[in-house]
């Protein structure tokens, strides 16, 4: 092997990155730009917010909840060995709103439904029904693509809300109801230590990055998969990593540009 | 229409499938493409659909119009004027048969919700399907799947009509009756047909022009007299006309 392999297999890795980075960018401008312009599918956006949101209503909402639980457990044991078990409503509520409930509400939809629209679109591909879209003059970016990439930006920061409120009341069920907590503490020192543009705001624009980053990963996955069986379940596969990875990066940059 | 193929090479990685094909598709006329598989009969129909661009050469359409030089709104314009039938239907499977063929009219026109309701029964009338409206295409037949993506390709009255392997996987009496399905709309519609196909008694029932696809390279004319003078014609035909290869090799 030639000396010099190691550092031409890396430069070919980092060509194939940058220029992945550009077909995504092209095509992010292109969905974007079909999106804005009429006819706008309101329908079937609103069928698009509907699979992506409310379709994963179950999951999130348990979700949240049981997580909310294990942090009003894990709160309330460690609060209480300094005797500040009343301040379990502000380390809950905040662990949930800046972090935890945008954060794990993303990798959750992108398990559910980031995967389901890769799989959906790659298997459109793959049975020629985005050729005949074509051949009906129906552009596909505008007609399939755009609507999923919307909804899911509509759908998530609502979850990401939704995740908040029942991990919020999985807390308080804990932490109050089970361990004897005070309910009036919990809720007052919530209520004073969320602040609403910091936490509540910060949280939301949170929701509405993971929205954009699921959205668009997983409809580039589908959309530029190879037309094979094969090419379909690594759509969705790769969908769920990539956008969960992505989730984690710019959580850290988003946390540390809002200021926290 | 009519469209002419004019000295088109593609290549797949390493796979040579056109070496400066030439041919053309009159107007008006059923024109019938045969190849061995993998031969790019598929090939060309996505080139004429604007669906795949060679590697080199052109086509045309209606004499002057370059159908590898359109820009994205051209190619969007001359997809209005032609139906494409895919091998396997390309319906979209969530939507209902009747909305996957009134959605070309929904997009394009100003037609209101009961004139497309007629438009599609027309169409359905057409192809001979009764009672589909709300089926998914999931719940269809192969013979009936064809024949609801040659109405959703037909709804728009296609100048050209472009057919995948219509008779690819279906039983004899279906084979013939989308053979009467093609000529009919060839007759009563007056458009331009390009089949792709490997089925030669059905070439012969249907075609008025064949076109064979012979490495990467095409000879045409009308289908009995490429028999005689063509021995990749004649080997075609074989089985439909045992006497053309006789023919052929006593030539």
């Amino acid at each position: 092997m030639s000396p010099a392999a190691p550092v031409r297999a890396i430069g070919a890795s980092v060509l194939r990155a940058v220029r992945g980075l550009g077909r995504f960018s092209l095509f992010v401008t292109a969905v974007l730009d079909a999106g804005a312009r009429p006819p706008f599918r309101l329908r079937r956006l609103l069928g698009e917010v509907y699979d992506a949101g409310v379709l994963s209503l179950l999951i999130v909402c348990v979700s949240g909840f049981a997580v909310g639980m294990v942090l009003g457990l894990q709160g309330h044991n460690t609060l209480s060995r300094f005797g500040a078990e009343e301040s379990l409503g502000a380390v809950v509520g905040l662990s949930l709103i800046r972090e935890l409930g945008p954060v794990l509400t993303s990798l959750l939809v992108a398990g559910r439904a980031g995967s389901a629209i890769a799989a959906e679109i790659a298997a459109m591909n793959v049975t020629e029904q985005l050729d005949g879209l074509r051949m009906m003059s129906v552009e596909p970016l505008d007609f399939v693509v755009a609507p999923k990439a919307l909804g899911m930006i509509l759908a998530m920061p609502l979850l990401s809300t939704l995740f908040v409120v029942f991990g919020i009341l999985g807390g308080w069920m804990v932490g109050v109801a089970v361990l004897g907590g005070d309910s009036g503490s919990y809720l007052s020192t919530l209520e004073d230590s969320v602040a609403f543009w910091e936490d509540v705001v910060g949280g939301i624009i949170k929701g509405v990055v993971f929205g954009v980053l699921v959205g668009f990963i997983a409809t580039f996955r589908g959309f530029t998969a190879r037309a094979t069986t094969a090419g379909v379940s690594a759509a969705a596969t790769s969908t769920v990593v990539i956008a969960s990875v992505a989730t984690l990066i710019f959580d850290y940059f988003i946390t540390a540009l809002w200021g926290y | 229409m009519q469209v002419e193929a004019r000295d088109l090479h593609f290549a797949r990685g390493d796979r040579q499938i056109f070496r400066g094909l030439s041919c053309h598709f009159p107007r008006g006329k059923i024109s019938v493409v045969a190849a061995a598989s993998g031969g790019g009969k598929t090939t060309l129909l996505r080139m004429i659909a604007c669906l795949l661009l060679p590697d080199r050469g052109s086509l045309v359409a209606d004499g002057s119009l370059d159908l590898t030089q359109l820009s994205r709104d051209e190619v969007g314009r001359y997809r209005r004027r032609v139906g494409m039938l895919f091998q396997f239907g390309a319906l979209l499977d969530t939507f209902s048969l009747y909305d996957n063929v009134a959605l070309p009219l929904r997009e394009h026109s100003e037609l209101d919700e009961e004139q497309i309701r007629v438009e599609v029964r027309r169409v359905f009338d057409a192809v001979g399907l009764e009672d589909v409206d709300p089926l998914l295409p999931g719940e269809l037949s192969g013979g009936m799947v064809k024949r609801a993506g040659l109405a959703r390709a037909l709804i728009e009255k296609p100048e050209l009509l472009l057919c995948d392997e219509p008779f690819s996987g279906l039983d004899p009496p279906t084979v013939r009756r989308v053979e009467e399905l093609l000529v009919s709309v060839n007759q009563r519609f007056g458009a331009t047909l390009v089949v792709t196909s490997h089925h030669p008694q059905s070439t012969l029932r249907i075609a008025d022009h064949l076109v064979m696809i012979d490495d990467g390279a095409a000879v045409e004319g009308p289908p009995r007299e490429l028999m005689r003078r063509d021995p990749g014609a004649a080997e075609f035909f074989l089985d439909a006309v045992p006497g053309a290869a006789l023919g052929s090799a006593a030539r």
